[in-house]
């Protein structure tokens, strides 16, 4: 404790001494401690004041002894004992006492302080080695002084500080403020107690804080504001690292599929085939499996074990429907009744692609007789085809004028506006009526026009009230003189697949259209004919021209210009009986790739390879049809039906062949010839649904062909009560056909239910029916045109029955066809078996006859007159029987028995 | 190799038949009467049909395995008798 307040005192002192430089205080303390300059860093140094007359005693004497060079004096420490056995206590030594009896050394350093730097205006060194450092100190910072300012070599002279007056900088206050002070006096409080008090045992109780008042006193917790602290700094590091995302993902793992590419089917090459098929493995396969094999086959040939029985037996049913189903309805009826003449009708044909559209050629009911002589009359009355449509049934849509009556006419497959019609001069009339293709296309739109659709008499009607009536020319006639000189039987185009030369020989057509034409007339000739230019006769018709120049009326289309009145027949041929003057007259004839008018599709196909080839019409431009070299067709069938006038059918070639005798052209001989019926040949058509299967209708009755079949025909009916005059097959049911005869009944035949007679029978009008077309217009729509002697045309729809063909109708017919043939073969080979045996029964019979030659004379006349009784008692039997006789009735009932 | 030709003409003059071919064990067709495109796509598509109808009857029963296929359509059955390496498939229109 003292010695701590000594050693505040002696710190305070040394503050005090610090602070004030210029009263020097000593502090006379206690002998324990000497002063050091240990708080300014030199321990060893221990300031003492010495006054003159101690400094006479060491002789350091301030300015004498003592000077500025030399500002130290060593002095013994023997000197400094003995001065304290002198003086005692007041020597200046006296404080530093300890020290220097502690000293180890003999002289002690006492330097001269000038400045007061610590304090006193002598100090002391306490160590040897202060006293070292001392000495030799001046040397080194000089030495340092002299290092550092080298340069202006100048010896700085240390000048002792000199003391200035305190200049208070405000120091003293924040010591003030630092300092710990009492500011309060304390207060003293006594506690007293008696003593008797004083350890008594204590007491203690329990009492509950919340149930007496004032027990507590709460100090809750509040927030201080003052305590709350808002972070306006943060300190952060950042860095900048690269953002690194680690995702995994579990994939559904399904099963393995197999899944193949191939871009080209995988083949063996031709000797790779080979090889392998000489592997012996192979035909070790083939002989184990073949035989599963053939059993699979043949339960499939035995018998079909899918079929759906109740299925079939409902089909079958459908043939034997009730009749009531089977008319034919009536649906539209056409009359010309602008012209007052009595026409009938020789020709109808459907419009190929319109609907509702059927053309109808109508000429003269007069015969020939009756025709010459009222021909200045029939001059001035045009011959015409019309056009009729469903929509208009009072007004025809176009009507064609030609030279003279029609007998035939036909639509050009391949473009349904060339019209292409035999007259009965002989000549072939041909229009075109591309310009009005449109009005008649739009007829069903136009039928507002013929809504109303009333009756007037003749004479109230005005020709350009309704609806003008388009006469439209033809377009050009064949040559009078090369062509038919008879009536123009049959008209027939070429199918555009194929075309002829003039022998005969057929070539492929290139041009993509029909452009050759057959006829047959009553002139004993078929003629070809092609419509194109012919380029070896063009210098010919222009001399022609120029001779007859004939003015053609502007409205009518130059498509077959170079045609008119200069065309000629391609070739010709004759159907000659051989040397008989009398030759075949043709009546109809039926080609073998004869052009199906009744598929509407084959139509489109054919128009559209045709608007191909060259963007127009190429009626247009049929001259550049000629210039293709044509490869010709070695295995077309040249051969063709035609029916006669007498009645026969005829199978023959168009090809010509060179005659070795003569070396002109010959038609060859008829391949075969049949007189199957009683009249003449009207229709010679081939069945829609075989190729080889034709029908030919005659006088009364209706005959069956096979082409090649040349034994005869495979039905021949027999003779019908009415004489047909017009038949055809149906489009849809191939064992169907439709026959009309003179008293305008129709006849349906159905081959697979009654051959020997018509299924059906039905009325249709009251005269002679000329013409039977039937059309098909969609599998629900059929009609049948059926045109009559009086210039009538009906048209009568088709009934269900009769349109829809059964599930197997064409396999049954052509079963049928086979067992005919078959018939027929069996037929031929009775005729040979007959025949042997005819043969062998005459041989028979002249044995017999060889051997009854040897009878005798008695013999025989007893024979004759065995003969002769007999004779006369069937001539008695007889006669009683009549009743001419009058017997006794027990003769007569003997003779009777 | 006359035998192969005969056996195969044999069958393909039974009635009703339209075609006949004889096939690898990879589906690549070593004889037929059928022109090219059609010989790849039935081999192809009836070689797969073959392997997998002979898989299911050998899952179902290891011991067993496919003696014949069959496959009736409207139009007409394809027969199909496999072997080891080969497959003989046969079309026929049974009711004609």
């Amino acid at each position: 404790m003292a010695s701590k307040l000594q050693k505040r005192k002696s710190s305070s002192g040394q503050k005090t001494s610090k602070r004030g430089k210029n009263r020097p205080t000593l502090t006379v303390g206690e002998e324990e401690e000497p002063t050091n300059m240990e708080s300014l860093g030199h321990p060893e140094i221990y300031p003492v004041v010495l006054t003159t007359k101690t400094q006479e005693i060491f002789n350091c004497r301030i300015d004498e002894d003592i000077t500025d060079e030399q500002p130290y004096k060593l002095i013994k420490k023997e000197d400094i004992l003995a001065d304290f056995q002198n003086r005692a206590a007041v020597s200046d030594f006296y404080p530093v006492k300890k020290v220097i009896q502690e000293y180890p050394g003999d002289e002690i350093l006492l330097v001269y302080d000038k400045d007061f730097k610590y304090g006193l205006n002598f100090y002391l060194v306490g160590t040897e080695e202060g006293k070292e450092n001392y000495l030799n100190a001046p040397e080194i910072p000089e030495e340092q002084e002299e290092y550092k300012e080298h340069i202006p070599e100048e010896i700085c002279i240390y000048k002792a500080p000199i003391s200035k007056p305190w200049v208070s900088l405000g120091s003293e206050k924040e010591i003030e403020e630092e300092s710990v002070k009492e500011s309060t006096k304390k207060i003293t409080y006594m506690i007293s107690r008696k003593r008797h008090q004083f350890g008594a045992p204590i007491k203690f109780s329990d009492q509950n804080a919340s149930s007496v008042k004032d027990a507590y006193i709460e100090c809750t917790a509040y927030p201080d504001k003052n305590f709350t602290l808002r972070q306006l700094e943060k300190d952060i590091g950042m860095q900048v690292v690269p953002e690194v995302k680690d995702i995994s993902t579990q994939t559904r793992w399904t099963y393995p599929k197999n899944a193949i590419t191939q871009y080209h089917p995988r083949e063996f090459s031709e000797e790779e085939k080979e090889t392998l098929g000489q592997a012996k493995s192979l035909t070790d396969f083939l002989n184990n499996v073949s035989i599963s094999v053939e059993i699979a086959l043949q339960q499939n040939e035995i018998m079909n074990t899918f079929i759906d029985d109740w299925k079939c037996l409902a089909e079958e049913e459908g043939t034997f429907g009730d009749k009531t189903d089977t008319h034919l309805k009536e649906y539209q009826s056409f009359t010309d009744l602008h012209n007052l003449t009595e026409k009938m009708i020789t020709c109808v044909s459907w419009h190929p692609v319109i609907y509702g559209l059927i053309a109808v050629s109508v000429a003269v009911r007069l015969s020939f007789e009756d025709r010459v002589h009222f021909s200045g009359k029939l001059l001035l009355q045009p011959s015409l085809i019309l056009f009729w449509s469903f929509s208009d049934p009072i007004h025809p849509q176009l009507m064609l004028e030609s030279p003279d009556d029609i007998f035939c006419f036909k639509f050009c497959p391949s473009d349904p506006n060339i019209i292409a019609g035999g007259c009965i001069n002989g000549q072939i009339v041909m229009w075109d009526i591309t310009a009005h293709a449109d009005r008649i296309e739009n007829i069903k739109t136009g039928g507002s026009r013929s809504k109303k659709v009333t009756l007037k008499p003749m004479f109230l009607l005005e020709p350009d009230s309704n609806k003008e009536a388009m006469y439209i020319r033809h377009c050009a006639v064949s040559s009078i003189e090369n062509g038919h000189k008879h009536v123009i039987t049959d008209i027939h185009w070429l199918p555009d697949t194929f075309e002829i030369n003039r022998m005969g020989t057929v070539f492929e057509n290139r041009s993509g259209i029909c452009c050759q034409l057959v006829t047959c007339s009553a002139d004993c000739t078929i003629c070809f004919w092609d419509i194109r230019p012919q380029k070896a006769l063009t210098p010919q018709p222009t001399e022609k021209k120029k001779e007859e120049s004939i003015e053609i009326p502007f409205d009518v289309p130059s498509t077959f210009l170079h045609l008119d009145l200069a065309w000629k027949p391609l070739s010709k041929i004759r159907l000659s009986k051989g040397e008989t003057s009398l030759d075949h007259c043709p009546t109809k004839i039926s080609l073998s790739e004869d052009h199906l008018q009744y598929k509407a599709q084959d139509k489109m196909l054919a128009q559209s390879k045709a608007a191909k080839v060259g963007d127009m019409n190429p009626y247009q431009n049929l001259e550049g049809g000629l210039a293709n070299h044509l490869k010709p067709r070695e295995d077309f069938c040249t051969k063709f039906f035609v029916g006669t006038e007498e009645g026969e059918v005829i199978y023959t070639d168009w090809k010509m062949e060179r005659d070795s005798e003569t070396g002109r052209l010959m038609t060859k001989k008829p391949v075969s010839l049949y007189t199957v019926h009683d009249g003449a040949v009207h229709t010679v058509q081939r069945s829609p649904f075989y190729k080889d299967i034709i029908l030919t209708i005659g006088g009364w009755n209706v005959a069956i062909w096979k082409e090649g079949v040349m034994t005869g025909p495979l039905l021949q009916t027999s003779c019908a009560p009415k004489r047909y005059t017009s038949g055809h097959w149906s489009l849809t049911r191939p064992g169907v056909f439709y026959i009309g005869r003179e008293d305008g009944y129709i006849d349906i035949w159905d081959l697979l239910e009654k051959t020997h007679e018509p299924a059906l029978s039905q009325n249709i009008c009251i005269t002679m029916i000329t013409c039977i077309k039937p059309w098909t217009f969609s599998a629900k729509q059929q009609f049948i045109a059926v045109a009559d002697y009086y210039g009538t045309l009906h048209i009568l729809e088709i009934p269900w029955t009769l349109s829809h063909p059964s599930a197997n109708e064409v396999l049954s017919m052509n079963y049928y066809f086979e067992r005919e043939v078959k018939h027929l073969e069996y037929v031929d080979q009775r005729k040979k078996i007959r025949e042997q045996e005819k043969k062998e029964m005459q041989l028979e019979m002249e044995k017999k006859k060889a051997k009854t030659y040897q009878k005798s004379k008695e013999q025989l006349e007893a024979e004759l007159k065995m003969d002769y009784e007999s004779y006369l008692e069937l001539e008695r039997s007889i006669l009683v029987n009549l009743g001419l006789i009058k017997v006794s009735e027990k003769v007569s009932y003997m003779e009777m028995m | 190799m006359a035998e192969v030709e005969e056996t195969l003409k044999r069958i393909q003059t039974h009635k009703g038949v339209i075609g006949t071919m004889v096939v690898n064990a990879e589906g690549i067709p070593i004889r037929t009467t059928l022109d090219n495109s059609t010989t790849v796509q039935y081999a192809g598509l009836l070689h797969q049909l073959t392997m997998k109808a002979r898989s299911t009857v050998r899952d179902i029963d290891p011991q067993n395995d496919l003696t014949f296929l069959r496959i009736r359509s409207k139009k007409h059955e394809i027969m199909v008798a496999p072997d080891k390496e080969y497959l003989l498939i046969v079309i026929q229109n049974p009711c004609e």
